[in-house]
């Protein structure tokens, strides 16, 4: 479990994050949501360590993040696994050489040890074969298995994904979605998602966080994202006309089921 | 506000040198870093430093060729004078200020672009200290190869002389080889060794620190590279001056 106590982020005058205390499950996709500017990078870059909050705490299960040592930080980072927006993988890498290179950086393993292991990641990806082909030469939604993989290498207790749907079409990012989830629950990982897509949302929302200019907002699950009425959570997630008919048509069959 | 500028740099660039040279954490990786950056920076200059060289050589035996005319200096002053320009200030310094225009804008834009599309912070995240990782190869490799390319370039200048003097007829073939072993001062070698490793040790850890620190997209990124070369050209030049002050 990640949580946080009232954390703030100032940059010089601007105050981007306004006090968040939160708290983020184990073996649960966590989602945090809200419109550009409303502080979703800074809060994850915050959880990750990325930067250092102005002031509040985070703490990974019960060990405050920022009161520990760089060498202490780089320990508990080695638990981490973190996928990003952009992917960044390295360009100069085969997509084996990059799920190994943590393995190569952190652990004793033989080559013959670290390429069995690359091959079970990549087929928890549904990628196999593909170990010596460059980033480069596979798709974006291709490219998302393989930050996947790697963010998996070590088993991390922690998954943070920064947007993972970005950039893909609608299937593929269901797809990546369902792994991201299944990965989750089969490993009891505590994932932190950071999107602005509402199939996520409503897919596999366990435990969302809104924020609304730097402040968090609305806190519960897909379930009650339907139910709500929190104006905040409803202009947001329903933006358009088209979804808010769906929504309406759910919550008819639903009340006419009960 | 500029001195408020240039202190703030340098304090971020000698705690950046400070973290590039903890230690690693996994000797190997580091090694092979290393060596894939001496492949990079050592043989992947190797055709400019050739070609730099030869011609300073031969300008320098030219212009000093003609400078003498009929006077009553010998003309095996003409091999003396190349060789021990070469090795002084020709080899070093100008290798070294063309290297800081190849390697070190490379540097830049290299890092910056790990930078940019976030491969630092992912290397961050995987517990990676990205300083050491990315910069104390690199240094390494710069000080342990420049100083071999730059004893190639005052050897190859010193070929270049002989090609424009000896060659057309200015000077005989005896002549250029007794000027090349007259008053030949073994310090200036040791001198050329130190200003070679001095440079390099700049010229990558300047170019790093720009690359580094980048904020922004390709303008920004640009124009890291540009100053990785302007403040490492100015830094050799100076520092050209102060070895040249401590050791003469």
């Amino acid at each position: 479990m990640i949580r946080t106590e009232n954390l703030v982020k100032s940059f010089g005058e601007n105050e981007v994050l306004k006090g968040v205390t939160t708290e983020f499950y184990a073996g649960k996709p966590n989602l945090i949501i809200g419109s550009s500017g409303a502080g979703k990078t800074v809060l994850l870059k915050l959880l990750i360590g990325l930067f250092e909050p102005t002031s509040g705490k985070v703490f990974y299960d019960d060990t405050d993040l920022f009161s520990l040592s760089d060498e202490r930080l780089r320990e508990i980072r080695m638990k981490v696994g973190m996928l990003f927006q952009g992917n960044a993988l390295f360009d100069s890498m085969t997509v084996g050489e990059n799920i190994r290179f943590p393995m190569d950086m952190f652990t004793k393993m033989t080559l013959r040890e670290k390429e069995k292991r690359v091959d079970e990641c990549l087929e928890m990806v549904n990628m196999e074969g593909v170990n010596d082909r460059y980033p480069s030469e596979v798709s974006g939604g291709m490219q998302k298995r393989v930050g996947i993989a790697r963010a998996m290498v070590l088993e991390p207790k922690y998954l943070f994904c920064d947007e993972p749907n970005s950039g893909l079409d609608p299937k593929t990012s269901i797809l990546i979605d369902e792994l991201i989830c299944d990965l989750t629950k089969r490993n009891n990982i505590t994932t932190i998602i950071n999107t602005h897509d509402m199939n996520s949302v409503m897919g596999i929302g366990d435990n969302i966080v809104l924020l609304k200019d730097g402040n968090l907002v609305w806190q519960g699950n897909k379930t009650q994202v339907l139910e709500s009425d929190s104006s905040v959570l409803q202009d947001f997630i329903f933006a358009s006309p088209f979804l808010r008919r769906l929504r309406e048509d759910a919550l008819k069959q639903r009340h006419a089921h009960d | 506000m500029v001195v408020d500028n240039m202190l703030y740099n340098l304090g971020r660039y000698v705690n950046l040198l400070r973290d590039s040279f903890s230690r690693p954490e996994k000797f190997s990786m580091y090694y092979k870093e290393t060596m894939r950056q001496m492949d990079a920076i050592g043989v992947g200059s190797v055709f400019i430093v050739l070609l730099i060289s030869v011609f300073i050589g031969m300008v320098t035996a030219v212009q000093f060729a003609d400078q003498l005319g009929d006077s009553f200096v010998p003309s095996y002053y003409i091999g003396y004078i190349v060789r021990d320009i070469t090795i002084i200030e020709m080899a070093p310094t100008i290798t070294c200020l063309v290297l800081a225009g190849k390697v070190g804008s490379n540097l830049a834009a290299e890092i910056g672009g790990m930078r940019q599309k976030e491969h630092i912070d992912a290397m961050e995240i995987m517990g990676v200290n990205t300083a050491a990782y990315l910069i104390m190869p690199k240094i390494i490799a710069a000080v342990v190869v420049i100083p071999m390319l730059v004893a190639i370039s005052a050897f190859v200048s010193i070929i270049g002389g002989y090609l424009s003097t000896v060659i057309p007829g200015t000077i005989s073939h005896t002549e250029y080889v007794l000027g090349l072993r007259s008053f030949f001062v073994p310090r200036y070698v040791f001198m050329m060794f130190v200003k070679a490793a001095v440079f390099a040790f700049l010229l990558t850890s300047v170019s790093c620190y720009m690359g580094y620190y980048v904020k922004g997209g390709s303008i920004e990124l640009g124009q890291a590279s540009t100053s990785a070369v302007v403040v490492s050209d100015v830094l050799i030049l100076v520092f050209d001056f102060l070895i040249a002050l401590l050791l003469t």
